[in-house]
């Protein structure tokens, strides 16, 4: 796409900036020239201000003129090089876009043969090669943790990645699936569907009931029938559908804050979890490395 | 037709009094919560786990503080102090230059309040949410009558260049803050830019370089070309050099802003043309220091004996040194080492603490005395302990994040051989602690000499009347 939405914009910036740089060197220029003959042969202007502030005729310092030219030929020289004047590429042809793909592509073609012998390897026994590990470990630091947290623990909102709740599938395959493209965790608001706000309060003391959290029973009794709307995806007994990446609710791990006021507001409010997509920042290979680690962190690699 | 200030026979020092000392108790304000946000780099529980005193709300406020509150207060006080003595007349409109006096504290208290409150446009000085906005438009549009109405009512035929500086200052910083503020309020102290995208991040830098290079340079410019000559009691250097570096200078700054979204969204003829204006500006900004250094021809050996001449001078150094390496950070592959590490904070504050905080602390010590009918000022020897704790400070603070800047620059481009970074970013934090410790030490000696500062000036005022300072007649003008 082009950054003009007409022709007479390029024309016009680089116009201005050729004349903006030759005029810095026309002012130069021309100041130099001016010889002041001063008349009270004190080498002032001759001008007084407050009783004593005078200014002296003493001609531009020849190192600093030269300072000046360099940056101006530098100036010139560049812009012929590189894109400045506006829609005009530069000899080079050169942009930040392609820099950036030149310099992918290189690395890329230099980590190839490193990545070579983990191609075929499968997860449970790429999990168990040492080698693999590490690198599987800096992939996770640079790329992971910020999240995830430095131990893979997670915190709220961001799931303990060491433990075997999984909300989309802890399968190799769903891993790769996982990191390669990303999640999008949807619950819509449910308290309409629910119903009053003393049944949203019931569901949330059912849901508590059913990972034997600290619940009032008597109210899980009468939210057990209202559970209904939510078991179309977190299922009947709450054991959740990874399938469509609803959350088990009876395993009393909570991604998004335990006990009844936090249930009641999910309930109330559903919640967006999104997990970006890592496809772009890595290559196929160091995304089975890195899935191949992730699993590892809860499961036992064969030998 | 006569205007009431050219029949005055004495100058309005009343509203120089007023911003000279504010500046000073701003500066003591705007420095102390610099001194506590770097304290919270070294120790985060510094925040509190309060949003009120959380780094993210209070270096903003820090920011505002020492760049429009005590750099502001001091460049009102010197221009109205210069502009009346090298026209020799008084304030054009005394009423309005009070007003500027009481606006612009209302805005400093505004944004003292608000800033802490977490209302902010989130654009980088420029925070100040829409009502305040419109106070400083209305305030510095008074500083403008007042300033241009007292040229235009001159005594003398000549303009003096440190008035082309301040008027350069006062245009530029109208136009810039009007356009980058230009946002639409969707409620009281909330408002939305009228940019959208990269467009609003370059304006955004238009205006963030240009409150670098109008506000902090062309101001203090004008301050320089001032106190020095008075001070040194030596003719301005070279009135050639003055008329091409000031024309070149606020020509080329208008261009830099770009280097600041270098590899960014902005397209690439943009941060080109802002590369190559950065590297023009190389000597237009020379200009002004040789201008005043070499005013010191014939009078070096007063640096010897005066503390206030040796704080204007060792101010250009550190002027020379920071407006030569801007231009050198906005080279691309400079600027893809040192962009978005602390070296970009250290280079800022080589320029702030040692340019704009040095002249200032100069040129109001020259001030001071002489508002008050005072020979000198209360304590030399205290200017003389404030000068050797601020330079020594600025030394601490600017080399300690040098190196920090360029480590965690280095340690975020080190790259394993299976491409992956060889450090995290936590680990980059963790390595820039021990500078982070001594540029906090640098910080408290600068604000411990802002201090003895403070008490030295109320010394000074407190112990005699408020001076009448006549208007001398004018002397010969071809």
């Amino acid at each position: 796409m082009t950054d003009f939405n007409n022709g007479f914009w390029p024309i016009f910036i680089a116009v201005t900036s050729l004349i903006g740089i030759f005029g810095c060197a026309l002012l130069l220029w021309l100041t130099s020239k001016i010889k002041v003959i001063s008349k009270d042969g004190d080498n002032t202007s001759g001008h007084v201000w407050d009783e004593d502030l005078r200014e002296m005729n003493n001609p531009l310092p020849l190192w600093w003129m030269w300072l000046f030219v360099i940056t101006i030929v530098f100036s010139l020289l560049y812009l012929v090089v590189y894109p400045g004047l506006a829609s005009y590429k530069g000899k080079f042809g050169w942009t930040q876009v392609n820099q950036y793909q030149q310099e992918v592509e290189r690395a890329n073609e230099e980590l190839k043969p490193l990545y070579a012998k983990f191609v075929n390897m499968p997860v449970d026994v790429l999990a168990s090669n040492a080698e693999a590990k590490a690198i599987g470990e800096r992939l996770f630091m640079n790329n992971c943790s910020q999240c995830h947290g430095s131990d893979a623990r997670g915190s709220r909102g961001f799931p303990n990645l060491t433990d075997h709740d999984w909300i989309f599938g802890g399968s190799p395959e769903k891993i790769l699936e996982t990191i390669t493209n990303g999640r999008n965790g949807m619950m819509p608001p449910m308290a309409a569907m629910v119903g009053s706000e003393d049944d949203v309060k019931n569901v949330a003391n059912y849901v508590l009931s059913l990972s034997s959290s600290a619940h009032d029973a008597a109210r899980a009794k009468l939210g057990k029938e209202k559970f209904a709307s939510c078991a179309a995806c977190h299922g009947p007994e709450g054991g959740g559908n990874q399938a469509i990446g609803a959350p088990n609710l009876a395993d009393n791990i909570w991604l998004h804050g335990a006990g009844e006021a936090s249930i009641i507001k999910r309930i109330n409010e559903g919640k967006i979890n999104q997990m970006p997509a890592q496809t772009a920042k890595l290559t196929p290979e160091q995304l089975q490395v890195l899935a191949a680690y992730v699993w590892g962190l809860s499961n036992k690699a064969s030998k | 037709m006569q205007y009431s200030n050219t029949q005055a026979t004495t100058y309005n020092d009343t509203v120089v009094r007023q911003f000279s000392i504010m500046a000073v108790v701003w500066g003591v304000v705007g420095m102390l919560v610099g001194v506590i946000i770097a304290a919270q780099l070294v120790w985060p529980e510094l925040n509190f786990g309060l949003p009120w005193t959380s780094f993210g709300r209070l270096r903003p406020l820090h920011t505002n503080a020492v760049i429009f509150a005590f750099g502001g207060c001091t460049l009102f006080a010197t221009s109205y102090y210069v502009v009346q003595r090298t026209c020799h007349v008084s304030l054009f409109y005394s009423k309005l230059a009070s007003f500027t006096f009481w606006g612009w504290q209302a805005v400093i208290v505004a944004a003292a309040i608000s800033l802490p409150l977490g209302y902010t446009t989130g654009k980088e000085y420029a925070e100040l949410e829409w009502p305040i906005d419109i106070l400083i438009a209305l305030v510095w549009i008074s500083y403008a009558i007042v300033f241009f109405g007292t040229i235009g009512t001159r005594k003398v035929k000549h303009i003096y260049v440190a008035n082309w500086f301040f008027g350069a200052f006062i245009l530029a910083v109208a136009l810039l803050h009007i356009v980058n503020s230009a946002e639409m309020p969707v409620g009281f102290m909330k408002s939305y830019s009228a940019y959208a995208g990269v467009q609003d991040a370059m304006v955004q830098w238009w205006y963030g370089h240009n409150a670098v290079g109008f506000f902090l340079t062309a101001g203090f410019l004008g301050i320089m070309y001032y106190f020095v000559p008075k001070q040194a009691e030596r003719p301005v250097y070279s009135y050639s050099l003055s008329i091409v570096h000031f024309w070149a200078l606020i020509f080329t700054y208008m261009w830099a802003g770009p280097h600041h979204l270098h590899y960014t969204a902005l397209p690439d003829w943009t941060q080109s043309l802002g590369m190559v204006f950065s590297l023009i500006l190389l000597a237009p900004s020379w200009g002004g220091m040789i201008n005043g250094m070499m005013t010191m021809s014939g009078a070096w050996h007063k640096l010897r004996t005066d503390p206030i001449l040796r704080f204007l001078i060792v101010s250009l150094s550190f002027y020379g040194m920071s407006t030569f390496e801007g231009p050198m950070m906005a080279i691309k592959t400079v600027n893809s080492l040192s962009h978005y590490t602390d070296w970009t904070v250290g280079h800022v504050h080589s320029g702030a603490l040692g340019w704009v905080g040095l002249v200032s602390m100069g040129a109001l010590y020259y001030l001071v005395p002489r508002l008050f009918g005072k020979k000198q000022m209360h304590s030399m020897q205290a200017i003389e302990l404030h000068f050797w704790l601020a330079t020594v400070g600025i030394v601490l603070y600017i080399a300690a994040l040098w190196i920090a800047g360029v480590m965690e620059g280095l340690m975020w481009r080190a790259i394993n051989a299976d491409g992956t970074l060889a450090y995290t970013f936590v680990e980059s934090v963790k390595a820039k602690q021990p500078y982070y410790m001594i540029r906090l030490l640098g910080g408290v000696l600068y604000l411990s000499g802002m201090v003895i500062m403070l008490w030295n000036v109320l010394k000074t005022a407190t112990n005699c009347k408020p001076a009448l300072a006549s208007i001398p007649p004018v002397a010969a003008h071809t």
